[in-house]
């Protein structure tokens, strides 16, 4: 048997070692997160949420400390760091609060990576760095009223005009907008036989709006509105110019839904680790609820997923730093982890009993958090459909 | 002026440790490890003093393990100049890391050294002090506030009472309390930064300096849990239990 | 060899914590064949501590120096002192109060040896126990060093009586000029400490039953040196501000002794204090869940217990 040792301590919170299968940045990157978020985000979260009230100056914490488009090259303001940082990073963020990951993942993924994979040169050097800093915030504008998991249904047209683009139609469940100063909106161009082209939209044009979308259960402590294009008039600068059709915008959304597969996972664990720790402090019938074969069941269910989804995830993100990312692997990693992330945080809410309602425990403020996380990036049943497709060849979106 | 700062590599301040059934110590496999946080305090200050203009360079210096430069990285990261891994894997008592520190204080010839009023795994509390001696050079311990100035730092002191403030010619010794400052976060970008700043490695054993603990652990255990309360007739009472059991 | 206890002061009285240090030297004496116990007197016009420091049980001698150079506890003036001291006594032992923690590690370091800090038990003449990871465990260990330099958690031991009758003995001692100096001392006795690091808290509940009445518990908080911290009801309720909140998602605390008045002791308030060492509840409702943490429960109505207790302090 030489040096194999029959019995390594086991380690609850981290059963498999992930800590140990990062590199020492991807380490400190994470640490530096969990510092902020724990000295910063989550003493306001709970007004935040019951105020539904977004802090503009978040944008600019993150920014300064370098969370916003680390993948990023350093000339454009990012510190080119792996995939497997920006996860660690949503995990630690959605760790507090899924709305807070939100606006970061939005700005980072949605945002700061087109203008930079399809931007031109003038366009990255213009935006990407205030955007790097949070000076500016920026929204990303595909989903409308009649068009959500079908985006190629999408009717917001950009018409040519002599110096650009004259664009007209809304989008809606925009996160960031109503705050944002950069817009990243998708529109079918007459100009380029009917194409999906996507446009960077400035704060102030004329004819551009972005009204907030009122009475949001979900994800309250994040602005979310419209953004409506009553003919407004840009030009030829504002149009992407190297990317056509869905596969733009779909090239964000893996990004994004990647990070959400980290991110949930961080809620999950918060979720987790409250659950444990209420079920060590309360006690009723004469011992700890924790000290029940219910609850350690449960406890044993997430601790298991939470384990196999962040694992999942550090491989896909180990495959995307390594060229070898496909998005169904991002379709299996964001509909498992949310679903899962969804199933566990339920079931903390219920293990806290009667005190599981109030905000004191984060529990309930996640749970309603993932409704939405389960929701947008793909439906939980449209990455279903994905998969299905990626094994028959067959089809069943329509 | 030149600063050292001794950084120590501890359990998380996060992490409630377990000990071990056979009583032979703390669980800390695989538990996440931090630099301790009165030392990320005495860096922050130092780092302060260089913004300031009232030192040139910042060292950072760790005793232990190899994976202790993380924790060097970590300093470097929030904005010290160079790191020194003195490496050992033994367990080395505060005595002996004074004694090393006292050499690197000579070689490097340092003007100040800022340390971390403890560690917050033996919570010994006394490196900075032992150094002091070694070197033969005056100490502000707990300070809440250092001021560097000339020759001359003063140093406002957390004392039972209250605050006490001394002045020390320089060079000087100075351990950081709690309230000294905030520190700041390593920031992403100085993260990957600070991959490209210098840290050598030296062995304890090249300092010539006798590591053999004085200590030898027999046992570690569990606290004694609260036991189950009483209930007291009336204040008399409540204010003679008080008494007896020295909370008042 | 004896063993030298450092006797700590205000330049008036003998500080209390000594006397716990008194105790531990005590047993340490018994356990190294009843050696002599020397009672260390530092400071300047001090001979009337001098004269209280005769009294601790166990003492057999007041090594009493009388010099400016020890007005305020300077580490380095200290240090030489009793370094040069040390040729004569096995054992250095103080309470762990900022001026030991101070200066003795330094006597340590020039006598090669390892403090051993913050001892809650002494096992026998070599062996101690002591809490590390904040509590979270304690130590037991065995020291090699044939000198013992100690520092005593004064919460762990008896307070020695005052009982003995030792002589005085007056020492001098040429010190070598030190290249610190003292400035100025600013003792905090009015102000309240701060509610995250204050030895004592004191919190008040909704059974408070509005702002003004927490001048009871202001009473109270002043003669114990406590702050002051409340329930989430009580901040919600108007009665203090949000920085007084103590639980899940106030301020985490975990003072020496924690006073809840008219705090029912929901879970949320617990997980904020119960880490605190000894735990006193008042309210008059038998049944609240905070009696179940406390250590020392009264059953009564806090209106008439605040004002009893103000007295009694």
């Amino acid at each position: 048997m030489g040096n194999i040792k029959d019995k390594n301590s086991f380690t609850w919170s981290d059963p498999f070692l992930l800590d140990q299968q990062l590199t020492t940045e991807e380490r400190m990157i994470a640490d530096s997160a969990r510092a902020y978020c724990n000295d910063k985000l989550s003493p306001r979260v709970r007004q935040a949420y019951q105020k539904e009230y977004t802090d503009p100056n978040i944008f600019r914490e993150m920014g300064n400390l370098g969370l916003l488009g680390i993948t990023l090259p350093e000339e454009y303001g990012g510190i080119g760091a792996s995939y497997v940082a920006y996860g660690l990073v949503a995990r630690e963020v959605e760790r507090i609060d899924s709305g807070y990951r939100s606006m970061m993942s939005v700005q980072s993924s949605l945002v700061m990576y087109p203008i930079y994979a399809y931007g031109s040169e003038k366009q990255r050097k213009k935006y990407l760095s205030k955007l790097a800093s949070g000076e500016y915030i920026g929204c990303f504008g595909l989903t409308e009223p009649g068009a959500g998991s079908d985006p190629g249904a999408i009717i917001t047209k950009a018409t040519k005009t002599k110096n650009g683009y004259r664009l007209h139609g809304a989008k809606t469940w925009i996160s960031n907008s109503p705050i944002a100063d950069v817009f990243v909106v998708w529109a079918k161009s007459d100009a380029h036989n009917g194409a999906i082209r996507g446009f960077v939209l400035e704060k102030g044009m004329k004819g551009l709006s972005a009204p907030k979308i009122e009475g949001k259960l979900s994800l309250r402590a994040s602005i979310t509105g419209e953004i409506v294009m009553d003919e407004v008039e840009v030009g030829e600068d504002a149009l992407l110019p190297n990317t056509e059709g869905l596969s733009g915008p779909f090239g964000c959304l893996n990004r994004a839904r990647y990070g959400i597969s980290w991110g949930v996972m961080g809620a999950a664990e918060a979720c987790w680790h409250a659950a444990l720790q209420y079920g060590l402090d309360r006690k009723q019938f004469n011992r700890p609820l924790a000290q029940t074969q219910l609850y350690q069941k449960k406890l044993a269910d997430m601790q298991t997923e939470i384990t196999l989804g962040l694992q999942a995830a550090l491989r896909v993100g180990q495959l995307f730093d390594q060229d070898k990312m496909a998005p169904e692997m991002i379709s299996l990693i964001k509909r498992n982890n949310c679903g899962k992330a969804l199933d566990i945080a339920r079931m903390s809410r219920d293990m806290h009993g009667g005190n599981g309602i109030s905000d004191e425990f984060v529990v309930m403020r996640h749970m309603i958090n993932l409704e939405t996380v389960n929701t947008y990036e793909g439906t939980n049943d449209i990455h279903a459909l994905i998969l299905g497709r990626s094994q028959t060849n067959l089809q069943a979106f329509f | 002026m030149k600063i050292l700062v001794p950084v120590k590599r501890v359990v998380d301040f996060n992490v409630k440790v377990r000990v071990k059934a056979d009583g032979t110590g703390v669980d800390i496999d695989n538990v996440k490890m931090s630099m301790n946080p009165f030392d990320e305090i005495a860096v922050e200050e130092a780092i302060r003093l260089k913004e300031a203009g009232s030192a040139d360079e910042v060292i950072v210096v760790s005793v232990g393990v190899q994976q202790c430069q993380e924790t060097l990285r970590t300093a470097l990261a929030m904005g010290a100049d160079r790191a020194i891994l003195v490496k050992t894997d033994a367990l080395v008592e505060p005595l002996a890391v004074a004694k090393i520190l006292a050499k690197i204080a000579e070689e490097e010839g340092t003007n100040l050294v800022i340390l971390g009023k403890q560690s917050i795994d033996d919570d010994c509390n006394q490196t900075g002090q032992m150094l002091a001696a070694l070197i033969g050079r005056p100490q502000g311990t707990f300070a809440s506030e250092v001021v560097v100035e000339d020759d001359k730092v003063t140093v406002i002191r957390e004392v039972d009472g209250g605050l006490e403030t001394i002045s020390m010619s320089l060079p000087a010794i100075v351990t950081a309390d709690l309230r000294l400052n905030e520190p700041r976060y390593a920031s992403l970008p100085n993260i990957m930064k600070a991959k490209r700043k210098p840290l050598s490695e030296k062995m304890a054993e090249d300092y010539g300096v006798d590591l053999k603990p004085r200590h030898k652990i027999i046992a570690i255990s569990e606290p004694v849990t609260r036991e189950a309360g009483i209930k007291v007739a009336d204040v008399t009472e409540l204010v003679a239990k008080l008494k007896s059991v020295g909370a008042i | 060899m004896s063993i030298l206890l450092y006797v700590e002061h205000d330049g008036i009285n003998v500080n209390e914590a000594t006397l716990k240090a008194a105790a531990a030297a005590n047993q340490l004496a018994e356990h190294m064949g009843n050696v002599e116990i020397h009672a260390l007197v530092a400071g300047s016009g001090t001979i009337s501590v001098a004269e209280q420091a005769t009294k601790i049980a166990g003492v057999a001698k007041v090594v009493h120096i009388d010099n400016a150079a020890y007005e305020n506890p300077l580490a380095e003036n200290l240090t030489q002192l009793v370094q040069n001291l040390m040729a004569d006594y096995m054992v250095l032992i103080a309470a762990a109060t900022t001026t030991a923690k101070n200066f003795l590690p330094c006597v340590a370091a020039l006598q090669d040896v390892m403090q051993i800090s913050d001892i809650i038990e002494v096992k026998s003449a070599s062996s101690f126990s002591r809490p590390i990871y904040a509590g979270n465990a304690i130590q037991t260990l065995e020291t090699s060093d044939e000198k013992l330099i100690i520092t005593v958690r004064t919460t762990a031991f008896e307070t020695a009586e005052l009982s003995a009758n030792a002589a005085i003995t007056d020492i001098t001692f040429a010190a070598e000029e030190a290249t610190s100096s003292f400035i100025s001392a600013e003792l905090s006795e009015s102000e309240r400490p701060d509610l995250a690091s204050a030895k004592i808290v004191i919190s008040g509940g909704r059974g408070m039953g509005s702002g003004e009445n927490f001048s009871l518990i202001e009473r109270v908080a002043d003669k114990l040196g406590a702050a002051i911290g409340a329930s989430r009801a009580a901040v919600d309720a108007g009665y203090v501000p949000n920085d007084y909140q103590v639980g899940q998602t106030g301020k985490v605390v975990a003072p020496d002794l924690y006073i809840a008045v008219g705090i029912s002791g929901a879970i949320q308030h617990l997980a904020g204090m119960k880490d605190s060492k000894i735990i006193v509840a008042i309210n008059k409702d038998e049944d609240a869940p905070i009696f179940q943490v406390a250590d020392f429960g009264l059953v009564a109505d806090l209106f008439d217990i605040l004002p009893e207790l103000e007295k009694a302090l």
